[in-house]
């Protein structure tokens, strides 16, 4: 099952990494050039259309290491704690930009680099420790089929944990922006910056997909090189 | 169910006869305790902070640190000459040996507190007399909840290259929550708040211990199974 792993889930999209790179400089030049500046934030508030999507990502890559983890414990296939590996790091990777992007929006609006009491910076800041120490923790464990176990354990446990940093930091109550656009009556953000977002999303998803492929394949020539016979228990 | 218990018993009563014979990880535990205190005092300006206004931060972080010697040791002699083969090899199901873990580890923890909150008084000349009551509950429901992740981590940590050094990296970010909560509880019911006050950060230490250790028992026999 090892050695045709990679004929099994080969994705025939050889475009994408372009598709995905265009998309996102597409969405980046938009909001840029294209976007009516925000009235009070002015120009800072355009990494807004970086800062959001690339939380976005990085919940997503961590929820789907969690759904990963999980479905690996019960099936045992292999392929899914490769998938939880690529997503995990691909996720690391967001979760940085959340972080430089978030300080650096907060400085001119908020007036401090950090906020301590804003309930998603501090969780994303976790998520970051999380996933950071769930890639230390892949690497030191020398045998696939205990660091497979091991770092499923740890992906779901991160995700459980996560909803308890949420409430902690809520309970030191929060200054963050209520969400403003998914309100059901009316969304109040403008029209124009709302496009300017969605477009984003899916250019950062797109990348998403893009990175974990290309990280996937190769933890599976990774994987077939190094065992030459499966070693997977 | 009692069986489980019994079980879990005598795998914890082996920990502690282990370590009430050679007393290694306790005494460097409360030695570390007594030590941190001090360095904690002295790292802060008394004239801008009363050390009653530290004494639940200092308390709790403490805690956590002497917490993990202990916590590493709980799987650390195990590992010497495959110890944890014959304890899998016997006819002790997977959660009584958990669950007996974590209970020497939880003992290990209150010993430590026993030691430690007295001096913290003594140090930092902290009221903690009328709050004594509160004050247990909150320690034990953290306690519960530091020993059964770290419990868990301390299975998987033995078994990597980087050991003792990886368990803080692990267990810390799963210590946040609870330490957060029994800190602000703590210095709730030490500036002489009801206890109401505290009952959110409460509510949350008892949320964590059952999530915790309904999660931490599933996986531990994922992790020691070959």
């Amino acid at each position: 099952m090892l050695l045709n792993a990679r004929t099994d889930t080969e994705v025939k999209l050889p475009l994408l990494p372009s598709i995905a790179g265009l998309s996102v400089a597409g969405a980046v030049a938009r909001a840029a050039f294209f976007t009516p500046l925000e009235a009070r934030q002015g120009a800072a508030q355009k990494i807004f259309y970086i800062h959001v999507p690339a939380a976005w990502v990085a919940f997503m890559a961590f929820f789907l290491v969690a759904i990963a983890s999980g479905v690996y414990l019960w099936l045992r296939d292999h392929r899914l704690d490769q998938f939880a590996e690529s997503s995990a790091e691909v996720g690391v990777i967001f979760t940085t930009v959340v972080l430089i992007t978030g300080p650096l929006w907060a400085r001119p609006i908020w007036g401090t680099w950090w906020a301590w009491w804003d309930v998603r910076l501090v969780s994303t800041l976790f998520l970051w420790f999380i996933y950071v120490s769930y890639i230390v923790l892949r690497g030191a464990v020398e045998s696939p089929g205990l660091r497979a176990r091991y770092s499923a354990i740890l992906g779901i446990l991160g995700a459980l944990l996560i909803p308890f940093i949420h409430l902690s930091v809520y309970l030191f109550s929060t200054m963050h922006p209520m969400p403003i656009v998914g309100k059901p009556s009316k969304p109040s953000l403008p029209s124009e910056m709302l496009v300017t977002l969605l477009l984003s999303l899916g250019a950062f998803t797109l990348l998403y997909f893009a990175f974990v492929r290309s990280r996937y394949r190769y933890a599976v020539e990774r994987d077939a090189a190094a065992a030459g016979a499966p070693s997977y228990a | 169910m009692a069986e489980i218990l019994f079980t879990a018993w005598l795998i914890a009563r082996k920990d502690l006869t282990i370590e009430f014979r050679t007393r290694s990880a306790f005494f460097s535990a409360v030695v570390f305790a007594l030590l941190a205190l001090v360095i904690f005092y002295y790292a802060w300006d008394p004239t801008a902070v009363t050390p009653t206004d530290l004494a639940p931060g200092i308390m709790w972080v403490i805690f956590t640190f002497s917490g993990l010697l202990g916590l590493h040791r709980s799987f650390g002699v195990e590992a010497a000459d495959h110890a944890i083969d014959g304890l899998l090899a016997s006819p002790v199901s997977r959660e009584s040996i958990f669950l007996g873990k974590a209970i020497a580890n939880l003992i290990f923890v209150a010993a430590v507190q026993v030691i430690a909150i007295p001096a913290l008084v003594l140090f930092y000349n902290v009221p903690l007399g009328g709050i004594a009551g509160p004050l247990v509950a909150i320690a034990i429901l953290a306690a519960i909840g530091l020993v059964t992740v770290g419990t868990l981590f301390s299975a998987m940590a033995v078994n990597t290259r980087l050991a003792e050094l990886l368990l803080p990296m692990l267990a810390l970010p799963f210590f946040v929550p609870v330490v957060m909560a029994a800190a602000q509880a703590t210095a709730k019911l030490l500036s002489g708040r009801p206890l109401i006050e505290a009952a959110a950060w409460i509510k949350l230490l008892l949320a964590f211990d059952i999530v915790f250790v309904a999660a931490c028992s599933l996986a531990f026999p994922f992790t020691v199974e070959d």
